[in-house]
């Protein structure tokens, strides 16, 4: 048991450098606000060289370039716009998560509206019809009314015995 | 009106089908670059070969150019170099190198074995001017014209096939505009 502890204690002693090898990456912020606004902003920038990570998930090194960038632009007093907007003239629209409205992109922003405007179209079609079904057709005639009398009244007695 | 509605489920398939049929092949990884119809950014760089020496945009002025983006470390890059060494001897073509976020004594040894197909290498060791081009990935090849503006970008291995199919005929038209 003694042994057991004593090679735990080893394992641990060679496990705890490599940690230590891997600092995660530090920015200082002065308030709290800052700090926030610097997670909203790397939380909405998409990484261009893993395609679908933003650059807060990312540890591609581009990533952490960019993320710099953020970091540095924002110290020096950069709005939110500027910055995205130097990332964008670098990367391209590729790096927003949300792109902007324009020609290329009007049907990915319609496209809710045309499908719901669609659903609904379906719907009342359906909806009228069945409607249009119950008050056009005609009630059954007196000689279908003494067939299904007829059919009724012989499942009943088949029934019976 | 009942029989135009039976082929509604055909033709939306039909639309569908095209639509995602017209993504199959492309590369989604490819992006094109932001840069297109913009000069060079601007940058003060060491000349790799010639410590000291700095560089800046003005060495893309006056011939069309290929930028190539490059490093020891990119294994892509040691598979396309061949093909770089075949485009600078065999078709004459002005290729500016930039190393990219390499070391020094690394980036000699790739070009000691080789070869060396650059006609001046831009040492970018914290890559600063990759940045502004929006590189991601080495390597990369930009096509630059002779006023120092970017007209294409490939991201990825230059071969004889992306030489023929595509970086030659942008060059053609960039020699023809200036």
């Amino acid at each position: 048991m003694r042994f057991m502890t004593v090679i735990l204690a080893a394992l641990l002693a060679f496990a705890l450098p490599v940690y230590a090898e891997a600092p995660p990456e530090f920015y200082d912020f002065d308030t709290q606000a800052e700090e926030q606004r610097f997670r909203n902003l790397i939380a909405e920038l998409r990484c261009p060289k893993c395609q679908n990570q933003n650059i807060a998930d990312s540890n591609a090194p581009i990533s952490k370039d960019m993320r710099d960038q953020v970091y540095l632009m924002m110290q020096a007093g950069a709005t939110n716009d500027e910055i995205v907007g130097s990332l964008v003239d670098r990367f391209g629209e590729f790096v927003k998560y949300k792109p902007p409205v324009d020609r290329r992109t009007i049907i990915l922003w319609a496209f809710p509206a045309i499908a719901v405007f669609g659903g609904l179209l379906i719907v009342a079609g359906v909806v009228l019809r069945s409607r249009g079904r119950d008050s056009n057709e005609p009630p059954l005639s007196p000689e279908e009314k003494a067939r299904v009398e007829q059919m009724l009244a012989d499942k009943d007695q088949s029934s019976r015995s | 009106m009942r029989r135009v509605m039976l082929f509604m489920p055909l033709v939306v398939a039909l639309v569908v089908g095209i639509l995602l049929a017209s993504g199959i092949g492309k590369d989604p990884s490819e992006l094109e670059s932001a840069l297109i119809g913009k000069p060079v950014p601007e940058f003060n760089l060491e000349n790799l070969r010639e410590p000291g020496e700095m560089l800046d945009q003005s060495l893309f002025r006056g011939e069309v150019s290929l930028l190539n983006v490059w490093a020891e470390w990119c294994p892509a890059c040691w598979d396309e170099h061949e093909d770089l060494m075949w485009l600078a001897n065999e078709k004459g073509i002005r290729i500016i190198g930039l190393n990219y976020k390499d070391q020094k004594e690394n980036a000699f040894r790739f070009l000691g074995r080789l070869g060396d197909p650059y006609q001046t290498i831009i040492f970018d060791p914290r890559g600063t001017l990759g940045f502004d081009l929006g590189v991601y990935g080495a390597p990369e090849t930009f096509v630059i014209d002779a006023q120092g503006v970017v007209r294409y970008r490939h991201v990825g291995v230059v071969n004889e096939r992306v030489w023929e199919e595509i970086l030659l005929p942008v060059i053609n038209q960039a020699k023809g505009n200036s």
